[in-house]
């Protein structure tokens, strides 16, 4: 490491010119366009003079309501880059027959899959759970901000960080070719000796931080920070599910830090972990990883079971059906998804009897995710249904989970498991649970509260047409998947030699671009909605007759979140005060405490990149500057005791005045 | 609240006997409990957990020698029990620094606090002092599998302390600049739980790996 010491070395590691894929067209025009949008929009900020609206507003603010927002434009963001890896593979398979070597080289295709994966639940799926629950769960629980409003900012910039590493290896260097969980010995210093999989491990990590930090914040909040009379069993249910995904959290991301610093010490110093020789044992790897990775699927599907259950009452106009039975299928599967983590690799030399008991663990998860089902369809029945876009999207999921959950169950068969692991049936099974429940769910809640983000409805006609095409995009692109596993197709393949399959790709190809269409319409929506938002405004606060508290101030809410603190006397807190008649008060305001915006927090996650960056090129000396900066940046935080400031009465009541000027207007 | 009436609005519970209106709004401000020390008690718990994860590592790969040096013949019982005091000293102080904060003095809080930083310092240069011996003998982290373990078990938890010192030196100038307010009474709180967590780590490591590794 040491041996050659020299100026150039030092400073710029192992990133030499052939580090740049010049080389690679594909890779050269996307990075142009990127680098031309990208200056566009620098230059649009500059033009309009946004960069200290940016900065003070939304950059470095501890608003749980703006960090929740720049979450989900992160997440969205990143689907685009998620999707357009999907829709690369789709092609590639598709056309890769009959002695046709398709349009991706093996070694660019391992990236592809490899950073589908990782993306899309990283970078994806985290940042638009998270998202959500930042911004709904205080308001739901009748709290001015999270618990911890600098980590919460802090958390957001470091789930950035990692995202902007990712996206870096596009253009320097290369992402890893490993698969997602980046198994040894394949991902050790010896099989794959370059950058790839430093980017993979430092992405994570850095990103692991702000999940960790955001984890335990949530979980504190939603613990410490409730309304008074809000006792647990009176908590809404997406609350519930939310602390539930924060315990899961904080208990399982600490493993994936700690395998993850593992591989890295194997590949930076040379230890023995997971090495074929000196004493290593990679099973352990894979066991560690796994035991993160189970509860990270949980983690990323329970909110959505919370955002369903609100859609389902709200729009059956009904209270949810099994409250109590909804909480406990809740917990039960929290807890679960702790026992099951070795049926991901059934076929790796456990032995009949482990096998026997995480095969039926697994089984066992069915029963609280099926009382679940039921409780949902019960909400409904009877019920005065409006088939608004959100509930459009709960029924597409309810139809489709199933689906997935009982291929699940299938999978979950140590026999039946080991004709079809590894196969495409798998990746059919896990697609079917990942966007039939956690995308679908995403859309259900980003269009349910939508109008309490930003004060206008989303236009409907758009939603829908989004819906159609993911959910007819989604079945054709994966049902054939299910049929090419059980004929025995493995995952990762990058061309075929038997013809007779070509058909069900070309059948998923056209599926994948269905789904592009429904992300088109959902951007679409979004443009659509911002241009029609007078005529789709939300004068209330409360759009859909709504029964949780966030429903009770106004939308989108004002900076303290409810001039008064609601007093809770039951679940659905808002509809027993419509019920009772609630009278809104105009005056006998006080002033609000608030906390102050920092710009620590995207201060020391810009250094964080630069630290990874430098640790994956082997910058050693730029790794020390960052370091001891990083380190300077912490301690130096600590020294600002002045983090709060009070919102004047004042202000309070001018803002309410608005409010109550709106609600008028509305009558 | 200057009109109460604003407050109640005219409804009644639909509880049967209690008729009294419902309350929907809280008088006055209301203040949640101090989040902090819950907050870092998790956090404290989700590192307990990386360090769960060393343990088990090193109790799958704690054996595989891979015909290099064994425990038992690599640990020098007397320097890790020496160690050891050096750390459960450090807690005791530690205590003794919280006893001071309770009675509101600040010269005593960092006096003491600053003798924990030192008992502290002695352990980490102990460490240092065995490990560069071990790489010194050829048994260094990259020899087997086992001393991989052994390193970064016992390095990671040094490189708890060592934050722990630095926490403790920027917690020290602080209470030079500020004194005991209740921030900085809090972060001692927190250091306070830190410090005595690495104890009880440290009790799991001694036990597990150095005792049994000797046995």
């Amino acid at each position: 490491m040491f041996d050659q010491l020299d100026l150039t070395k030092l400073v710029f590691g192992r990133l030499t010119w052939e580090s740049f894929p010049y080389h690679e067209p594909i890779l050269v025009a996307t990075f142009v366009a990127v680098a031309l949008g990208g200056l566009a929009l620098l230059a649009l900020v500059t033009r309009y003079r946004l960069w200290g609206y940016l900065w003070n507003e939304w950059f470095t603010t501890i608003d749980h309501k703006k960090i929740g927002i720049m979450y989900m434009i992160l997440g969205i963001i990143m689907l685009l880059r998620g999707f357009a890896d999907a829709i690369m593979m789709r092609i590639q398979q598709a056309i890769a027959f009959n002695g046709s070597e398709g349009y991706l080289p093996p070694e660019h295709y391992d990236q592809i899959f490899t950073a589908h994966g990782v993306i899309m639940i990283f970078f994806v799926a985290m940042p638009l759970v998270t998202g959500l629950m930042n911004y709904v769960v205080p308001l739901q629980i009748g709290a001015r901000d999270v618990a911890f409003p600098f980590l919460n900012n802090f958390s957001f910039w470091m789930t950035t960080s990692g995202a902007v590493l990712v996206m870096m290896s596009l253009f320097v260097g290369e992402f890893a070719k490993t698969g997602w969980l980046a198994y040894p010995p394949l991902s050790g210093i010896l099989q794959s000796p370059d950058v790839g999989v430093d980017y993979y491990i430092w992405s994570l990590q850095i990103a692991g931080v702000g999940t960790l930090l955001s984890g335990v914040n949530l979980l504190v909040t939603i613990v410490k920070m409730r309304a008074p009379g809000m006792n647990m069993m009176k908590m809404p249910v997406f609350t519930w599910t939310s602390l539930c995904t924060n315990v899961l959290i904080v208990a399982a991301f600490p493993v994936l830090t700690a395998v993850l610093v593992l591989l890295s010490l194997d590949r930076y110093l040379g230890t023995a972990f997971f090495s074929n020789d000196l004493g290593g044992n990679s099973m352990m790897y894979i066991n560690l990883i796994w035991i993160w990775g189970h509860p990270e699927v949980y983690i990323l599907i329970l909110p959505l079971f919370g955002v369903f259950s609100e859609v389902v009452s709200t729009y059956s106009s009904k209270r949810l059906f099994g409250y109590a039975s909804m909480v406990y299928a809740t917990v039960v599967i929290t807890v679960l998804s702790y026992l099951v983590w070795l049926h991901h690799f059934f076929t790796m030399g456990s032995g009949a009897s482990v096998n026997s008991f995480f095969g039926i663990t697994t089984m066992i998860i069915s029963i609280p995710t099926g009382a679940k089902i039921f409780n949902w369809l019960f909400t409904m029945y009877r019920g005065r249904i409006k088939f608004d876009v959100p509930m459009l999207w709960t029924l597409g999921f309810m139809v489709t989970f199933v689906i997935g959950g009982m291929t699940g169950v299938l999978l979950a068969v140590p026999p039946a498991d080991f004709v079809l692991h590894n196969s495409l049936f798998l990746i059919a099974h896990f697609h079917n649970v990942i966007i039939g429940g956690v995308l679908f769910g995403l859309f259900a809640g980003i269009t349910y509260w939508y109008p309490k983000a930003f004060g206008y409805k989303l236009d409907p006609f758009w939603g829908k047409c989004s819906f159609w095409f993911w959910l007819i995009g989604f079945y054709m692109a994966f049902m054939p998947l299910y049929v090419l596993g059980l004929m025995g197709v493995t995952r990762r393949m990058n061309h075929f030699d038997d013809p007779s399959l070509q058909i069900w790709f070309q059948i998923a190809a056209l599926g994948a671009f269905l789904i592009a269409l429904g992300i088109a319409c959902f951007l679409i929506q979004l443009v659509v909605s911002y241009r029609r938002r007078e005529s789709l405004r939300d004068t209330t606060g409360d759009p859909w007759n709504g029964r949780t508290l966030e429903w009770s101030t106004s939308s989108p809410p004002p900076a303290y979140n409810f001039a008064f603190t609601p007093q809770v006397h039951d679940t659905d807190a808002w509809w027993q005060m419509k019920q009772h008649g609630f009278q809104r008060p105009e005056d006998g305001y006080q002033a609000i405490h608030m906390p102050k915006n920092t710009g620590a927090g995207i201060i020391l996650a810009g250094i964080s990149t630069v630290l990874g960056f430098s640790l994956i090129w082997h910058m050693w000396l730029l790794s020390g500057v960052a370091f001891v900066a990083l380190l300077a940046v912490a301690i130096g935080h600590t020294f600002n005791y002045k983090r709060d400031y009070y919102i004047p009465a004042e202000e309070v009541e001018r803002v309410e005045a608005e409010r109550t000027r709106m609600l008028a207007d509305n009558v | 609240m200057s009109d109460s009436n604003v407050l109640s609005p005219n409804v009644t519970g639909e509880h049967g006997t209690d008729r009294r209106p419902l309350e929907f709004l809280v008088k006055g401000e209301h203040h949640p409990q101090s989040p902090t020390l819950l907050g870092f008690w998790i956090y404290l718990m989700s590192d307990c957990l990386i360090f769960a994860c060393l343990f088990a590592t090193y109790g799958v790969l704690g054996r595989s020698y891979a015909a290099g040096p064994t425990g038992a013949e690599l640990f020098e019982l007397p320097l890790v029990a020496l160690n050891t005091a050096m750390l459960l000293f450090s807690s005791i102080t530690y205590g003794f620094a919280m006893l001071q904060m309770q009675q509101n003095k600040l010269k005593g809080t960092m006096i003491w606090l600053a003798i924990t930083g030192l008992f502290g310092a002695v352990f980490l240069g102990l460490e240092l002092y065995e490990f560069a011996h071990l790489i010194h003998e050829g048994a260094g982290p990259q020899r087997s599998a086992f001393l991989s373990a052994f390193f970064t078990l016992v390095g990671t938890h040094g490189l708890h302390v060592t934050f722990g010192i630095i926490w403790l030196v920027t917690l020290l100038v602080q209470l030079r600049k500020h004194g005991l307010i209740p921030e900085n009474r809090r972060r001692l709180f927190c250091l306070s739980m830190f410090w005595h967590f690495l104890d009880v780590v440290w009790i799991g490591v001694f036990t597990f790996v150095y005792l049994m590794g000797v046995l």
